[in-house]
This record gives structure tokens, sequence and C-alpha cells, in this order.
């Protein structure tokens, strides 16, 4: 179990989980571009003798073109993406106590960080949320809702602009904008490339594989038809596959910006009764969109199996189980007063 | 053989000393940078001070000793900002002081409901409750920085090159009394009406 670990050994332990993830991110990408080339040459191999014809992988090189370029492009408009579809509008000069009250919590968090203030936006939606998106600290924004502002009092305000801090201060945001544009592509090619298949490319390849037409040797024909069948199981299945690692990946963040809020205000309490108000207030954030749903302290569609523990669960939930979240919390706040010998003692 | 080995101890050395001495400077920079950082939140607190004091006055004359305590504390904590402003012991002490002057005049301000629901009385002390948060958390970050430079400083094999890279100990922002640090948990919350 974790529980008993401090704020800085849990995020030792959570920012070498992310490594693996993205690592194993990579290594899909890759088979997913070069694994059909790979089942190419195999063919080809099979039906040649000495030199083999398919040489150039071009499967792997058009993916991979296209994938940076889609990558690219998600990766620069990302941010602002997100910030439109949920219709924020920035808080330049503030309208009300409560803005005023969210920009100066904003400073606050952005001096205890040491880093630039991030850009401050309001969604005006009476379900309490708020989210942190950006490539970087310099680009980081932090967004609330109405509602959060009208129920949270100043301490527990700072508490959930400190979690936000905390994603944009451990480069949660470009890891989350990085992965919904990397989740973005792969969704795009297993489309183009499924259709693809299915219309005149299709063809193409299924000639290349067949290879009826000379003395093919069997061995190497058969890796070939293994290779190819995998590929495209995969090719079906990326989609599915890499919103489920996103997902993970998206988890573990929310206990590391808990536990990097809790450092930042050393007040895990005020979390933790932040987390209890959204948590009774919980209701479809209607404003937040799907595509937005892995940023939010809180799930913002309200789905049933963020609330749940266990094996689907795990798979299926972008946050995890608020009880835990603030059961952790307030074990922080526990160790915390042990610690000042602030406790009574039995 | 031996050469190569040898020539390749030297570059390995080389780098490392490198490496060692720029981080020493980086971190040497971070945290006068966090001092600085400090400094702006203070000099915003001086600069708010004369604002709420005059608001306030007019309301508050049975309380003249209070708003007299803030007045001179803050005229004080310039002074030792003024006066070069390396001196951390001596700064610290003063704006502690402040701070506990300026705690005890919300306090008294809470008697009098009628500065409490005016407006104006409100923005100001929602400004300066964030400003003695960011004062408060400005400190943590030095503390951090400070604490880091100073490990590193210390530790085994850097320290062999802390005399080159110029690095002394940096001094912590301590608050000494229990009995002050206790002052701004004054509830400034500003909590809104129920309902």
């Amino acid at each position: 179990m974790t529980a008993g670990l401090n704020l800085f050994e849990q995020q030792a332990r959570n920012r070498r989980l992310t490594v693996a993830w993205m690592a194993l991110f990579i290594l899909f990408f890759g088979w997913l571009g070069f694994g059909g080339d790979l089942a190419m040459y195999l063919a080809a191999a099979a039906r040649t003798e000495g030199q083999v014809p398919y040489r150039f992988p071009w499967i792997g090189v058009v993916v991979t073109t296209i994938a940076a370029i889609t990558a690219w492009v998600s990766w620069r408009k990302g941010p602002q993406q997100v910030l439109w579809s949920t219709g924020a509008r920035e808080v330049q000069a503030p309208q009300s106590f409560e803005e005023k009250q969210l920009v100066n919590v904003v400073e606050e968090m952005a001096v205890a960080t040491g880093l630039p203030k991030p850009k401050v936006y309001v969604i005006d939606d009476p379900d309490p949320n708020a989210f942190a998106t950006g490539r970087d600290p310099q680009s980081a924004c932090i967004c609330a809702t109405t509602g959060l502002l009208a129920i949270l009092n100043r301490e527990e305000l700072q508490a959930v602009v400190a979690h936000e801090m905390g994603h944009v201060r451990n480069f949660d945001v470009r890891l989350m904008t990085l992965i919904a544009a990397l989740v973005g592509v792969i969704v795009v090619l297993s489309n183009g490339m499924g259709r693809l298949l299915r219309g005149g490319g299709g063809r193409g390849l299924g000639g290349l594989l067949g290879g009826r037409e000379r003395k093919a040797s069997g061995p190497l024909l058969l890796a070939a038809l293994v290779v190819f069948v995998l590929w495209v199981i995969t090719l079906i299945l990326a989609p599915f596959i890499s919103r489920i690692m996103a997902m993970a990946v998206s988890r573990d963040r929310e206990y590391l910006a808990d536990a990097t809020g809790a450092e930042l205000t050393r007040n895990p309490a005020a979390l933790a009764s932040a987390l209890q108000k959204i948590e009774t207030h919980e209701a479809p954030t209607t404003h937040i969109k799907e595509g937005a749903a892995h940023l939010c302290i809180a799930d913002p569609l309200g789905r049933d199996v963020n609330s749940k523990e266990g094996r689907l669960a795990d798979l299926l939930a972008t946050h995890p189980p608020m009880a835990m979240r603030i059961t952790r919390l307030k074990g922080m706040a526990f160790q915390q007063l042990k610690a000042a010998g602030q406790l009574p003692t039995a | 053989m031996g050469t190569i080995l040898f020539l390749v101890v030297v570059v390995a050395l080389i780098l490392w000393l490198v490496s060692a001495y720029n981080g020493l400077v980086a971190l040497k920079n971070q945290t006068v940078n966090a001092w600085k950082q400090i400094d702006v939140q203070l000099k915003r607190r001086h600069d708010l001070i004369p604002n709420l004091v005059n608001t306030v006055k007019g309301s508050m004359n049975f309380e003249k000793d209070t708003l007299d305590a803030v007045v001179s504390a803050r005229s004080r904590a310039m002074q030792s900002g003024a006066a070069g402003g390396v001196n951390v012991k001596e700064t610290a002490a003063a704006e502690t002081a402040l701070t506990g002057a300026l705690g005890k005049l919300f306090v008294v301000m809470e008697r009098y409901p009628d500065l409490k629901s005016s407006q104006n009385v409100r923005d100001l002390q929602e400004e300066l409750s964030s400003t003695e948060n960011k004062i408060a958390f400005a400190r943590q970050f030095y503390n951090d920085t400070a604490t880091n430079y100073n490990t590193r400083q210390q530790q085994f094999p850097t320290n062999l090159v802390a005399g080159l890279a110029k690095a002394e100990i940096a001094e912590l922002w301590e608050i000494e009394d229990k009995a002050e640090r206790a002052v701004p948990t004054v509830d400034l919350s500003l909590q809104k009406p129920q309902g």
C-alpha cells in the first residue's frame, strides 16, 4: 500500500510510473507504424530468394509523418481547444469578489511554487469543478467553475488551486496535453488505416501476403501472417487501449497532484474538505465535455465508474475513487499533526 | 591503453567539476531570486497598509493604539528593508512584528459590523490577507530553495567545489516566537454567508 508513504516518496513513485507508461505508449506507437512493414517484409522474403524486394518501410514512414504532424498540431492547439470547448472566459479584470479571490489564490500558489502566474479562467456553471491545462508552466491555465467559487471557503479554494498548481508544477499539464494529442492521433490512424485495408489498399496487401504465384517458404510466410494478424488486431483495438492507458496515467496524476497540493499549502485537511464538498454537490458539469474530463479535479461527467474500486473501475475511470483520495489526505493531515505533536494522547 | 584510461578519467573529472560548479551557481541564483520574491510581497504589504489605515481610521477612533502599532511596525519594517535588505534575521523580526500588529487590527475590526460590511474594507482585507499568504508562501519557497542550496554545498563531493563557486550557507527565514507564529491564524477566511 502507498498510504504510508510521505509526500516526496509518493511523488517519486508516481513519476516512475508515468515514465513507464510513456515508454509503453511509444512502443505501442512504433508497433502500430512499423508492424505492418514487418509483415510486408516477411511476406516478401517468403516469396523470393536472395534480394528482398520490400526494402523501404513505407507504412511506418507514412504513419510516422502523419502522426507527427497531427500530434504537433493538437499539441500546439490542444489547450486553447480545451478552453474553447468548455466555454471558459479569461479573468483579466475581476468582476466580482469571488473572482478577485480566485485570482489572488492563484497568485499565492504561483508564489508558493516559484512559477509564473498561470492565466485564470472561469466557466459559468453551477457544478463545482476545476482543471488546469497548458504545455508548460509558462503557458499554463487554471480554470474553475462559478459553482466551485460559490461553495468553497478561502482555504478550500486555495487547496483546490494548489492541487491544480501541482498539475502545473509536476508537468502534468504537459503530459496530459501530450497524451491527448497521442490518443487523438492513434484514433485517427486506426480509423484511416482501417478504411485503407477495407478498400484498395487491402487488396495490395493481400496480394503481397498471399504470394501464391511463386514457391513461398513456409515458416516465413507463417510468421508474416502472424505478424499481420496481430497488427490488424492492434489497429482495431488501438483507440480503446490508448484511452485506457491515458486514463491510468490520469488517475496516478490525481493522487500526485493531491500530494503536491498538500505540500504547497501544508494543509491537507482543507483539500479533503473541499473534495468532500465537491463530492456532495456531484452533478454533471454540463459545460465540460468528455475531451476535458481527465483534466478536472473531480469527474465532471458524474460517471459511476469513478466512485468504484476494483479491476473494471481501475481500467475505465479517469479519477481515483473520491473516498480513497479523501482518506489519503486525512492520513497526511493526521501525520502532520502527529509530527507537530498536536495530537491528544490517548 | 594506460594513457587512454588516464585521459578518460581526466575528462570525466573535468565534466563533473563543471557540472558541480554550475549546479551550485544555479542554486545560489535561485536562492537570491527566491529572496527577492519575498521582498516584492513585503513591499506590496507596505504599500497596502496606508490604504487600510486611512479607510478604517474614521470608524475606529477608539482603537488608536492598535492603528498606531500597525503604522509604527510598518515604518520599522520599511527601514530594515531599506538598510540593505541582506540581513535575514533583522528583516524577519521586523516583518513578523508587522504581521502581529496587522493580526491584532483584524481582530479588532471584527468588532465593528459596519466596517465588516463595507465592500471597500472587504476588498482591502482580502488584498491584505492574500499578501500575507503570499509572504508566507514566498518564505516557504525561499526556505526550501535555501535548504536545497545549503544541503548541496555541504554534501560530499560537491563540498569540494563549494569554495571555488563562492558558495555560502544561506540563512533561513525562521519564525522564532511560537506566539507570533500563532497570530496570523485569526479567521480571515472571509466566509460567504451560507445559503
